[in-house]
Order: C-alpha cells, then structure tokens, then sequence
C-alpha cells in the first residue's frame, strides 16, 4: 500500500484530520518527529507513517509579546501575548508547539514539567485557515 | 577516534576595520563595506597594496531580504576595486562572517590563496521591526518550528526558561549582563549604543523633567530594567535590553599566510584555532540549557590550539540575548553548567575581572548586523591582544590568547576561534 510522502505537506494534511503523525522506521523502529524520508540512523527510505500520541510534558517556553506576523494577525501582540513552547513527547520526541489554556500575561505561574496534551489550534481565515500543532495543560 | 584537525600551514591577522554601527538610512551594505575596508587599509601597519589580495570571503545573512540584493560578495568586491579577483558570499545566519573567517582561514592553510580579505556585511533598518522579526525567525525551521509561533527572542526566551528551571537562574541574572555589557560598549566609539544603561536610564529622566510630565524614579539601573514601561516584554523572560538591537554594519580583517606576516605588521595575531559545528532544530536536542554546536566547535578550536578554556585570558561571545552569554561562558567550559549567572554577578566577566567577556560592548550594546557580526568580534580580539582598545583596553594584563564564539540562529551553526600573539 502506498503511504503519503514522508513532508511537511503530509504532515500538515494530518493536523487538518486531527492527527499527530510521526514517520516511523520500519527497520530500526525509531519514530521522527517531524517526520521525514529517510531514517538517519539506518540510512534508508523505508518508513511508514504512525499515529503518535500526543502526551508528554513542557521542557521550555516562553511568552510572546512581539509576535510573528502570522501571530499578530490573529490577534496576538503586547497586550495579548502567546505561549509558545518545547514539548517533550513520552516518546522522547521534542516539538514546537502553541501552548494553550495557559495564562501568557502571568508567566511565572507556568510550570516547567507540567503534564500536556495534544490540543490542535485552528488559525487564519477563509482557504487559509489551518489546523496547528498545540498543547494544552493536561 | 577522530583526528585532531590542525592547519596546512599557519595564518595570522594583520589588519582589521569596521563601520560605525547603528542605523544609516542614507548608506547601503556595499557603502558600509567601503567604510570598513578603508579603515581596515589604515590599520596595516606596514602598509597593503588592494591589488595583493587574492580574495574576498563575506558573511551576508539576508541582505535579500534586507535591501532586495543577493549576490553581494561581488559588488561588495567591486566597490573596494577588488575585481576580477574572486569573491564569495557565505551565509549561515547570525554565523556567517564568523564562518566566512573560517573559510578565510582553511583557503590560506590550504596553500591556494595567500593573502585573504573576510568580511561580512548587514544593513536591517530598511524594514519595519515586524518583518526583521520574521526574517530572524527565518533562520530556524520555517516548516516546524515557525507554526508553533517562535521568534528569535522567543527561542533564547525558551533556553532561558529552562535554564531557570534547572539551575535557579533568575531575570536579574539576564539584567546584570545588559548592564555590563552596555557598561563596556559606552567605551567603544564605533558601537550602536555607545552609552551605559545608567546613562540610557538619566536621558529617560532628563527627557521627562525637559517635556514637563511625570519624572520616573529609578533608584538604579536594577529598578529601570524591572520597570516594564522602561524595558517592556518582548518574549519572556527576555525582555527589551535583553536583546541586541537591530543595525546597520560591515566589518572586514586582512588575513594572511604565517611566513608573510612580518611583511606587514611587527604585531600580527596569529591563528590557534578554528572550530564549527552545527546542530538541528530544537527537536534534535538532548538539552536545552546549552547549545551542543558550541561545545562541538569550541572542543575542536581548543584541541587544536592545544589549549583549555581556563588558558583563555579574554572572549567575544555571541550575547545576541543577554541569556546566550551566560549559555556560552557555560558552552566554552569557561564555568560550569549553570554558573554563568554566578560569574557574571561575582564580577568576574567585567573588563577588570578575571575573565573579561565582550568588552567591546557585544551584539548587545555595540550592535547586531547579523552578517557582520562574527568578524566584528575578532577586530576585537585584533585591538585588544594588541593593546590597542583605547579606553576599554583590559587593564593590567598582556594578552595573548584569546577567544571568539559566533552563534547562527539558536546554535543550527556555532563557530570558534581562538587568537595568538606570539
């Protein structure tokens, strides 16, 4: 059977279905994230995509006050800053992801470790509106 | 086991020169080149015929985006009447002119060229901040890292929070390294700022008392950086004077083959070491309190300058955010993991102390043309090893061995240097 290609593309396809997807390397099991073509420990190009569970913890963040364009269009900027954070999977896994249901105005109040849970964010208006990777406190 | 790289044959410095940085609406990149080459010509104590360099190498991180110009090493080359001879464009981000220096550097060892001119180059005002905060957050991942809503700031931010959270590293342990680099750059003429945070905090007073509305009361520049109508949020814990300014900048160095050096200065610094490595994104960290690239680079350039990091009498680091310098006093093995903050609050980062870091006044207070930026460092290290830096010259110490750390983007490239005076 075949698979979608192992990009960015497919990988962004899955978020509009709710899914966080991972390439998986059918020879040595390792499972990336982001995906990608071609394992680098094995070398070769034969993955399948997997479904990974979106469970893991915060390693780092920050709060944003002076947003990205994307960010500021949607709303965001000094008096409404974003989080933004480094999630580390219970795969080992890190990604960069929105983190919501968190109080950017009051930093100190979040919590390096805390326990989060896949919370996909939806941005942009009309054709380009999208689904994004976030997180949210568990 | 991998072997220990070493030069082909030895290279050494022997002429150095930078714009004024800061902002320059009239000028462009190749008018800011100029200004640094013509103060580098000047800076050759025995002299440098333009027609003798084989050369040029220039770090350009987005001068594209910038001025709507790529391919800049030849015009750059043009405007100093150095064409035909070749000219190549490098570009590693933040990195590049520290990686053009690297490059220099292997094509002299290499035996093909022996005279080489690096520099690098960046002119960021033209765009409104917006878009130079997206052209920085270029420089990391656009396909993953961008969509969870990271900026430049916002990646050090995160390095810092986790710092924070592992070793108790707290906000005024940022502060006190804006103040003391601000304190060194009020020394450096050619800077951006050019001024000490207390002299940025009274102009504020000053200002206030001149338009007749409420004088704000700092007691200190402690109590001026705490103040968020002061120095306001940018992606926190990094705050405003947290961060490098947005400049306009060139620099360029004159390098040479080791035999030819004599030829043209009585005081060459001489190349110990060169170190590179590079690093993807945050996925592929093990830890975020340090950047992995910078202790690769740094291992390399000591191993083969046959040095420690406790030999190191003075360093340049890459304080793009005033966390990124405590990270690399950490990264070069200068203090432990997690005791940067310690060092800088001891004093022993300051001009007069044991370790002086960035006395020229770092990316923070001198300014951050980002493609200009890792040679600017070593003109540094060519005034201070040569007891030439003015005012801000390292008091009561001959230096001989020094050190410089250039970051692209959060650490994707670090490279390292370290300089001889023999």
């Amino acid at each position: 059977m075949s698979q979608p290609e192992f990009t960015a593309a497919s990988f962004n396809k899955f978020l509009g279905e709710k899914k966080l997807m991972g390439a998986k390397c059918t020879k040595c099991e390792a499972i990336y994230l982001p995906p990608r073509p071609m394992c680098t420990k094995c070398r070769v190009k034969e993955m399948e995509w997997v479904e990974v569970e979106g469970k893991g913890k915060l390693a780092a963040f920050t709060c944003i006050a002076v947003g990205s364009t994307m960010m500021v269009q949607e709303g965001y900027g000094r008096n409404n800053p974003y989080c933004s954070g480094v999630v580390e999977l219970e795969g080992g896994q890190k990604v960069t992801a929105q983190i919501m249901g968190v109080d950017a105005q009051q930093p100190e109040s979040i919590k390096i470790g805390t326990p989060l849970q896949l919370e996909f964010v939806e941005r942009g208006e009309g054709e380009n509106r999208n689904t994004y990777l976030g997180f949210k406190p568990a | 086991m991998q072997r220990a790289k070493k030069l082909g044959r030895g290279v050494a410095m022997v002429g150095a020169g930078m714009s004024k940085f800061g902002a320059f609406p009239e000028k462009s990149m190749r008018d800011l080149f100029v200004d640094a080459f013509t103060e580098m010509v000047e800076s050759v104590d025995k002299g440098i015929e333009t027609n003798d360099i084989d050369a040029l190498y220039l770090g350009d991180a987005a001068t594209q985006v910038f001025e709507g110009q790529g391919h800049t090493a030849p015009i750059a080359a043009d405007w100093i009447g150095l064409t035909p001879k070749p000219a190549t464009r490098l570009e590693d981000a933040c990195a590049s002119s520290g990686v053009a220096l690297r490059e220099g550097i292997i094509a002299i060892a290499s035996g093909i060229y022996d005279i080489v001119l690096v520099g690098g180059i960046e002119k960021m005002t033209t765009l409104p901040t917006e878009r130079v905060t997206d052209t920085l957050a270029a420089f990391a991942d656009m396909l993953y890292e961008f969509p969870a809503g990271f900026t430049f700031p916002g990646f050090y931010a995160a390095i810092a929070t986790a710092h924070m959270a592992k070793y108790g590293t707290t906000v005024e342990d940022f502060m006190r390294v804006g103040i003391k680099n601000h304190n060194n750059g009020a020394l450096n003429p050619k800077g951006q700022f050019n001024s000490s945070l207390r002299d940025i905090m009274n102009s504020k007073v000053a200002k206030a008392q001149q338009k007749g509305v409420a004088v704000p009361t700092w007691k200190d520049e402690m109590e001026f950086l705490h103040d968020p109508a002061a120095n306001p949020v940018v992606a926190w814990p990094m705050r405003l004077f947290d961060c490098s300014p947005i400049t306009d900048g060139a620099t360029c160095v004159l390098l040479v083959a080791e035999d030819l050096a004599k030829s043209y200065t009585e005081t060459p610094i001489y190349i110990a070491g060169t170190g590179q490595a590079s690093v993807a994104g945050l996925h592929g960290w093990n830890e975020l309190t340090s950047l992995s690239s910078a202790k690769a680079a740094a291992q390399e350039a000591y191993n083969m300058a046959g040095v420690k990091a406790g030999d190191i009498q003075i360093a340049e680091v890459h304080d793009c955010f005033t966390i990124a310098e405590i990270v690399a006093t950490e990264d070069l093995g200068f203090f432990e993991p997690g005791k940067g903050p310690q060092a800088v609050k001891d004093g022993v980062t300051t001009r007069d102390g044991a370790k002086p870091i960035n006395t020229s006044g770092g990316l923070k207070s001198k300014g951050h043309p980002v493609g200009a930026s890792g040679v600017g460092q070593a003109i540094e290290m060519w005034h201070q090893m040569r007891g030439k830096a003015g005012p801000r010259q390292v008091p009561g110490k001959d230096i001989h061995l020094g050190l410089t750390h250039n970051v692209g983007a959060y650490g994707a490239t670090c490279v390292v240097h370290i300089y001889e005076r023999r």
